[in-house]
């Protein structure tokens, strides 16, 4: 055997050796972290993911690279433990703060400041097939969501008296999801509760095949994915109680007339990060600045917060008002109006 | 039965039933492979079909602007230069930690171990660990690297956790090379009076390199598209900034600050996408999607170029 059996030369073996060497070396005598710029780090609802992502984009540019901006999708839930963590400045949610996870902030010493920052509506659709379930009340609806309706309610006639039949092909938000929890609230009168025997997904586009793939199913999911689909799915519209019809669309969220599956969407800010990170201070004055909620919220999908609620929510900012508005819970019929007030008190 | 074909063949009369016998063997053997060929060709069809969907739906959308541009909010202006840097990165850790270490490991356990009850304990440990589910590496890291250790939710903790998650692969990989190899290499290396080390070091490893680089590829192609691990230890979904370069102007030219920036990669980036409203959003998740499959198939691609070169020179 010659030196044909030397696959690789000596000079380059010592080379990848050496090379190895100097890259576990490099590892071990990095503790100097990277002279970055300043970050802003936000995570949490991934209904809420949209505004942030848009929100940052705007931001950053603006900023040209001096202040940067991360957005992370945890989920509501996700988004809370981290930020209770004192991980990220700022969390986005599509429901309240939770009693655990205000404990649980406590329990790290984190305080936060509770600042709506748009409106979602939630949508019940049909198959564009469906011709008989065009308007719902909202009893109705909880006669098919209602944990009790569980293995029972499968066809259309047992809705309503005079509806066809067929069997019902439910489809919804996971359990994990702001989305379920606002639904279930506002239909069955309590949050996180309902049948199991429906089709749960994280992902609405699979409510959306689902409800375009079968004449007989219903599905909810947020406003932004019915405006995507409008002519493949037909929204419900929900019977008030003075008996009109009210189709949800970004309209009559803004009036608060498409009710009770009109829901605000917050941030929850850090006040130890408002107080000691300058950037995070002018992230939350980018956010509420009157003319980027209107273009930035408008644009991906949800009703921005009006002018005037937009200047209450960053003088609440400004003042550090800390906790919850709603104590632990979410409070359904909530208008814009209420916002605006939720914001000045 | 081997008796009773033997005394069935030693009368006359048997040539009949011996033709029998050899028509349904045959026969079994058509059937058999015949039913291979269906499976194997339903499965690619299967899987050709989802790949020429993938590129039907994504591929269109490629180019230059897609490549080096950062995610927006608008999709026609959305690209993945943060994932796919980010995606390089980690594999990069990825693979400097797992293919040194499962290589060291394999030919640990190969050659040096002895064989007893606490090497048979860490071989099933080591086969075991191939087939746990990845997100348990990831709630791992989560707890370990991230909270324990506090090394944060970043590059370097990412390409820790998919290391450990192809480390089996590669050990695998490499013991079996390793035992493959004829023994008269290693019996010719002593007989030049090579000694233990020596025989390792120049003739076992470079025999054994085509098995060993098979498996670390095959590795690195799993560890690429994994998503639950790396949401677990928390990688971002928006980010439009790159990390620190590897290189510097000044002294000392290197710098190694990237590994603790935060990070975002391709299978996330896909995730994200998929889960949007906007069906534009789903073509470019789709256009992810060809380049990460375009990315996969080029280091596949790589290794059995390698490996055919390798081959040769070692002439086995």
């Amino acid at each position: 055997m010659t030196s044909r059996t030397h696959p690789i030369a000596p000079a380059s073996k010592s080379l990848i050796k050496a090379a190895t060497a100097a890259f576990m070396l490099g590892c071990l005598l990095t503790p100097s972290f990277a002279q970055q710029a300043p970050t802003v780090l936000i995570d949490g609802s991934s209904t809420v993911f949209p505004i942030s992502e848009a929100m940052a984009e705007e931001f950053q540019n603006k900023q040209s690279g001096k202040i940067l901006a991360t957005v992370g999708s945890s989920g509501t839930g996700g988004g809370f433990k981290k930020f209770c963590r004192g991980e990220t400045d700022i969390t986005g949610a599509s429901r309240p703060i939770r009693s655990e996870e205000i404990a649980l902030c406590k329990e790290s010493g984190i305080e936060f400041i509770e600042l709506p920052v748009a409106v979602d509506a939630l949508a019940t659709i049909i198959n564009p097939g469906n011709d008989w379930a065009t308007c719902l009340s909202v009893a109705e609806l909880k006669k098919i969501w209602e944990p009790e309706a569980q293995g029972k309610v499968q066809n259309w006639n047992l809705v309503r008296e005079g509806f066809p039949s067929g069997r019902l092909a439910l489809f919804g938000a996971g359990t994990d999801s702001g989305t379920y929890d606002y639904y279930t609230l506002a239909i069955n009168g309590k949050e996180h509760s309902s049948r199991g025997d429906y089709t749960a997904t994280e992902d609405d586009n699979i409510t959306i095949q689902g409800v375009i793939g079968d004449k007989n199913a219903l599905g909810f999911l947020g406003l932004a994915y019915l405006t995507e689909n409008a002519g493949k799915v037909k929204a419900v519209a929900i019977r008030q109680a003075d008996g009109s019809c009210v189709e949800p669309s970004i309209a009559t969220a803004t009036d608060g007339t498409y009710q009770p599956l009109t829901r605000p969407l917050f941030y929850y800010v850090s006040k130890q990060a408002a107080d000691a990170k300058e950037h995070v201070r002018e992230f939350v004055a980018f956010l509420f600045d009157a003319d980027n909620q209107k273009e930035l919220v408008s644009e991906v999908g949800y009703v921005a917060l009006p002018a005037e609620a937009a200047t209450l929510a960053l003088m609440k900012f400004e003042s550090r008002k800390t906790g919850s508005h709603f104590e632990g819970g979410s409070k359904i019929g909530v208008t814009v109006t209420d916002l605006v007030q939720d914001a000045a008190n | 039965m081997t008796s009773e074909i033997l005394t069935r063949a030693t009368t006359a009369s048997s040539e009949q039933d011996e033709i029998v016998l050899v028509g349904r063997a045959r026969r079994r053997d058509a059937i058999f492979a015949g039913l291979g060929l269906f499976i194997l060709f339903v499965a690619m069809a299967f899987l050709l079909a989802l790949i020429a969907d993938l590129f039907v739906d994504g591929f269109s959308r490629i180019d230059m602007a897609f490549l080096t541009d950062f995610p927006s909010r608008r999709p026609e202006r959305s690209g993945i230069l943060s994932a796919w840097v980010g995606t390089c990165l980690v594999m990069f850790v990825t693979a400097m930690l797992a293919i040194p270490l499962g290589i060291a490991a394999g030919l640990y356990l190969e050659e040096y171990a002895p064989k007893n009850w606490l090497t048979d304990i860490i071989e099933i440990n080591v086969t075991n660990l191939a087939g746990v589910p990845s997100i348990i590496y990831g709630l791992l890291a989560l707890g370990f690297f991230v909270y324990l250790a506090g090394l944060g939710r970043s590059v370097m903790v990412a390409g820790m956790v998919l290391a450990l998650l192809i480390l089996p692969i590669v050990i695998v990989a490499t013991r079996e090379a390793v035992r493959s190899i004829p023994q008269m290499i290693r019996e010719g290396a002593y007989g030049i009076g090579a000694d233990k080390w020596q025989t390792m070091w120049h003739y076992i490893l470079p025999a054994a390199r085509p098995g060993i680089l098979t498996g670390a590829i095959v590795g690195l192609s799993r560890a690429i598209g994994e998503t639950a691990p790396i949401i677990t230890i928390g990688a971002l979904t928006f980010i439009a900034f790159l990390p620190p370069a590897p290189v510097q102007p000044d002294f000392p030219f290197v710098n190694f600050d990237w590994l603790h920036a935060p990070f975002t990669v391709m299978p996330i980036q896909m995730f994200n996408w998929i889960s949007r409203p906007q069906a534009a959003f789903h073509v470019n998740a789709a256009a992810t999607g060809v380049v990460l499959l375009i990315m996969t198939l080029g280091m596949n691609a790589i290794a059995i170029w390698i490996r055919f070169r390798l081959r040769r020179r070692i002439g086995l």
